[in-house]
């Protein structure tokens, strides 16, 4: 079986200024929901704060959780559904040391004040706010190290010109993921980190597979612009990078749906990571690498104009 | 050809068999991380500077004792906490010369000036001994916790340092975490000191504690509710008589009249030389019994006690009797600990994630499989046996490091199954091109090995690159998962590139093949 029948000779770079405009678009839409909601919402890992998630044995009825948290000075606290409506995930956002056994107390105001039985601590976790700091400081250090670590392979391996491209390429996968996040409202956690890693290495591996292609049929095709080169290229790797994408998709769809709610976030993370790292290997990585050699020889590109 | 064979089929075996058998059987081999079978992970911080607090004011009420024991007349002794620095104020120039030998005991300290012709002599911590102060008490934490730890029988513990003063402190799998948490908690310094019986509490409150004194509580709760009813204050000497470093033993035990619970003391022979001589000197004093900086007892010596026993009585419940007892037993904890971090998975949660993320393993395998078999037929089988192999591999070197199985590490491992086919695609497709524009099966193969190979060599260094810095970077869950992943990466290029490759040429060396299955 073949996914594409022979050889393809799609366009993409032709497409490209519509690509550009798509992406542009959904940058911007993640960024303008990241600037109204204040800023990116930070999990309990990165804010300190406790977390606590109770099992009912019937789905309780929120309002009076949240009554009986405000009578326990804990106003500042929320409260939702976590995976199916008997499990709540409540957070509060302080951290000091009475909350340690804070999992414990609120089942006990609710069992007493409400007359709930048999509720269970299925999970208790309180991160203070200096471990809180130093976490999100470590967080952003480790995608910054990946960076650098990735920028100077691919510069050794390739040419600076591809290290750049391939690095705008993840930090527009990046951003989008991380606009995607603000746009549902969803939380930065460490296993988020951990996914935005994943996707970073993901969406390399993506890019290197184009380039190394383009490497190649630059010395084999020399008297082809570069812009074509590139178009050859992308269209002799299409049926790999859509093969994969697929498997890596058909999994990652089994952690979405079937992994359970703990990490149901990211595997959300992951989902849509997969997807714009495939988009931006075709058309964001290799735009940059045309544009860089307009810039650098403008005299080539008159002539594939 | 075959005589490469030769030795790559059976390393292929043997590294097939090695792996089977590190991974196998799974349940026993597999260590499930504490999200998948509930557990506790803490993180503690040693509030190393109160060490040297303790150690400091201590140290002044020992100069002062000792100074008064050669009839040096001291005006005051005063400590300065922010900077470590103690000041012998003296009566008379005389004493100077006297006081300065009795301070040349302290080799903690260092003379840093003399002030107002000798009246005031300067002494100041020496760094190295701070440093040493505060290392010893990380130390010693360590060596506490794990003593109460063992003391409580959980198996399985990880108690590390992090960082320079964070204890990681990991159990998996306990009924009551509380009851831990609060033991691991509670620093049990135990302190004999004697009340300051000149002055009232409510005197002291009003009118200032005297110097070398302070003001501690006494929290009395109702016998039944166990309520706080109320706080006795007492003015109680700053100078520590005894400690619980001197205990040998710490139990709990019963009142005979009332049932009630409290804990009986043993002292080391030292210990009940001093306890004798204390109470011996302080007849028809009372003597204070405090415990992390609140007073429990104060009773009035009757009588010298010889024999080294004692006990702290006060309202408890059995449980904190016990805990009380485990954690004199072992030891105080040279300084207050932090709750920096602590994560609680209940049993039942981890069983719903160990199951849900089996289940998505398989779902994904199995449509992974399903899909290469259609696409790439026989040459689909080659990839398969590929992944299955990188799945054994991954799971023999986790538990050849020990390492656990996280959740996060589930989906490192699904990951790694849908980026492991990635190789194989790389190369399948190379081989489809070179048939393509007409070469044999043959060296279509040839050509796209090799030219696959570099592709998949690039590809899979920077995907390597993200995880091991986010191993270096990682806590608990996160190493799991980066764990998978670069051990996943590592597998999948000696499968896709080393086996598959292997495979295909055993099956070319049987017969001349015209058509590939791909």
């Amino acid at each position: 079986m073949e996914l594409i029948k022979k050889q393809t000779h799609f366009d993409f770079m032709g497409k490209f200024k519509a690509a550009l405009i798509v992406s542009v678009l959904l940058i911007l839409a993640g960024i303008a929901s990241i600037a109204m909601h204040g800023g990116l919402k930070f999990g309990i890992d990165f804010e300190g704060g406790t977390l606590v998630q109770l099992k009912f044995s019937e789905a309780p009825a929120i309002d009076s959780i949240r009554s009986v948290l405000k009578e326990m000075n804990f106003e500042d606290s929320t409260i939702q559904e976590f995976g199916s409506p008997d499990t709540i995930l409540i957070r509060v956002e302080r951290s000091d040391g009475e909350l340690q056994e804070m999992g414990s107390k609120i089942k006990a105001a609710l069992e007493e004040k409400k007359g709930f039985t048999g509720i269970l601590i299925e999970r208790v976790e309180m991160v203070g706010p200096k471990v809180g700091k130093d976490l999100r400081m470590k967080a952003l250090l480790s995608i910054l190290y990946a960076i650098i670590g990735i920028v100077i392979y691919i510069s050794w391996r390739f040419e600076l010109q591809y290290a750049i491209a391939a690095i705008i390429a993840l930090l527009h996968d990046v951003l989008i993921t991380m606009g995607a996040f603000s746009l549902l409202d969803k939380e930065f956690t460490l296993v988020i980190v951990a996914a935005f890693l994943t996707i970073i290495g993901y969406s390399l591996n993506d890019t290197i597979v184009v380039f190394d292609r383009i490497r190649e049929n630059t010395r084999r095709r020399s008297k082809e612009s570069l812009r074509d080169v590139i178009n050859t290229s992308i269209n002799q790797t299409l049926s790999r990078t859509l093969l994969t994408s697929g498997t890596t998709l058909l999994v990652v769809l089994a952690l979405f749906f079937l992994g359970g709610e703990i990490i149901h976030d990211f595997s959300f993370a992951l989902l849509v990571g997969v997807v714009v790292g495939t988009y931006s290997s075709i058309f964001i990585a290799s735009v940059f690498l045309v544009y860089w050699e307009s810039r650098a020889h403008p005299k080539k590109r008159a002539k594939s104009a | 050809m075959h005589k490469e064979l030769r030795w790559k089929i059976p390393l292929i075996m043997f590294v097939i068999a090695g792996f089977s058998w590190l991974a196998w059987p799974l349940e026993e081999k597999i260590n499930l991380g504490l999200d998948l079978q509930g557990g506790v992970h803490l993180v503690l911080e040693v509030e190393a500077e109160k060490a040297v607090e303790f150690s400091m004011e201590q140290r002044t009420e020992d100069i002062k004792h000792a100074l008064g024991a050669e009839d040096i007349e001291v005006d005051r002794v005063v400590l300065n906490k922010d900077t470590n620095v103690i000041r012998v104020l003296l009566v008379d120039v005389i004493d100077t010369t006297g006081a300065e030998t009795v301070l040349k005991n302290y080799t903690a300290l260092e003379k840093k000036d003399a002030l107002r012709g000798g009246l005031e002599l300067v002494y100041q911590l020496r760094d190295e001994e701070y440093q040493y102060i505060q290392d010893n008490a990380i130390q010693q934490a360590l060596e506490v916790i794990r003593n109460r730890i063992d003391i409580v029988g959980l198996s399985e513990p990880t108690i590390q340092v992090q960082g320079t003063r964070r204890i990681l402190v990991q159990f998996p799998g306990v009924k009551n975490p509380k009851k831990i948490i609060d033991l691991l908690g509670q620093t049990a310094r135990l302190e004999f000191k004697m009340v300051d019986e000149s002055i009232s509490p409510e005197a002291a409150r009003t009118q200032g504690v005297p110097e070398g004194s302070e003001l501690l509580e006494e929290r009395v709760f109702d016998k039944t509710t166990k309520k706080e009813i109320k706080k006795i204050p007492y003015v109680i000497k700053k100078r520590v008589l005894l400690t619980g470093d001197m205990l040998t033993a710490a139990d709990i035990r019963y009142d005979q009249d009332f049932n009630e619970p409290y804990v009986s003391l043993t002292f080391n022979s030292l210990g009940a030389r001093t306890f004798f001589e204390l109470t011996r000197d302080n007849v028809d004093k009372r003597l204070a019994i405090v415990l992390d900086g609140r007073v429990y007892s104060a009773p009035v010596i009757r009588e010298p006690i010889s024999g080294g026993q004692a006990q702290i009585s006060g309202s408890f419940t059995s449980e904190e009797a016990k805990n009380l007892a485990i954690a004199l037993r072992a030891g105080a904890l040279p300084a207050p600990l932090t709750m920096l971090e602590n994560r609680t998975v209940g049993p039942s949660l981890g069983r719903d994630s160990v199951n849900a993320g089996i289940s998505s393993i398989i779902i994904g395998m199995v449509a992974v499989v399903l899909f290469i078999l259609i696409y790439y037929r026989l040459s689909g089988v080659v990839a398969v046996c590929a992944l299955l192999l990188n799945l054994v591999m991954l799971l023999g070197s986790l538990a050849y490091f020990g390492a656990s199985l996280t959740l996060p590490g589930i989906a490192g491992i699904i990951l790694t199954v849908g980026m492991a086919i990635d190789a194989n695609v790389l190369i399948f497709e190379r081989i489809r091109e070179e048939i393509r524009v007409g070469k044999t099966v043959r060296t279509a193969i040839d050509a796209g090995f090799a030219k696959a190979f570099r592709t998949i060599v690039d590809a899979n260094v920077t995907t390597f690159i993200a995880a091991i810095v986010l191993f270096q970077f990682g806590t608990g869950p996160i190493k799991g998962f980066a764990i998978t992943l670069c051990i996943g990466i590592a597998a999948s290029m000696f499968t896709a590139v080393f086996v598959s490759r292997a495979t295909f040429d055993l099956f070319m060396s049987r017969k001349k093949i015209e058509r590939l299955s791909i």
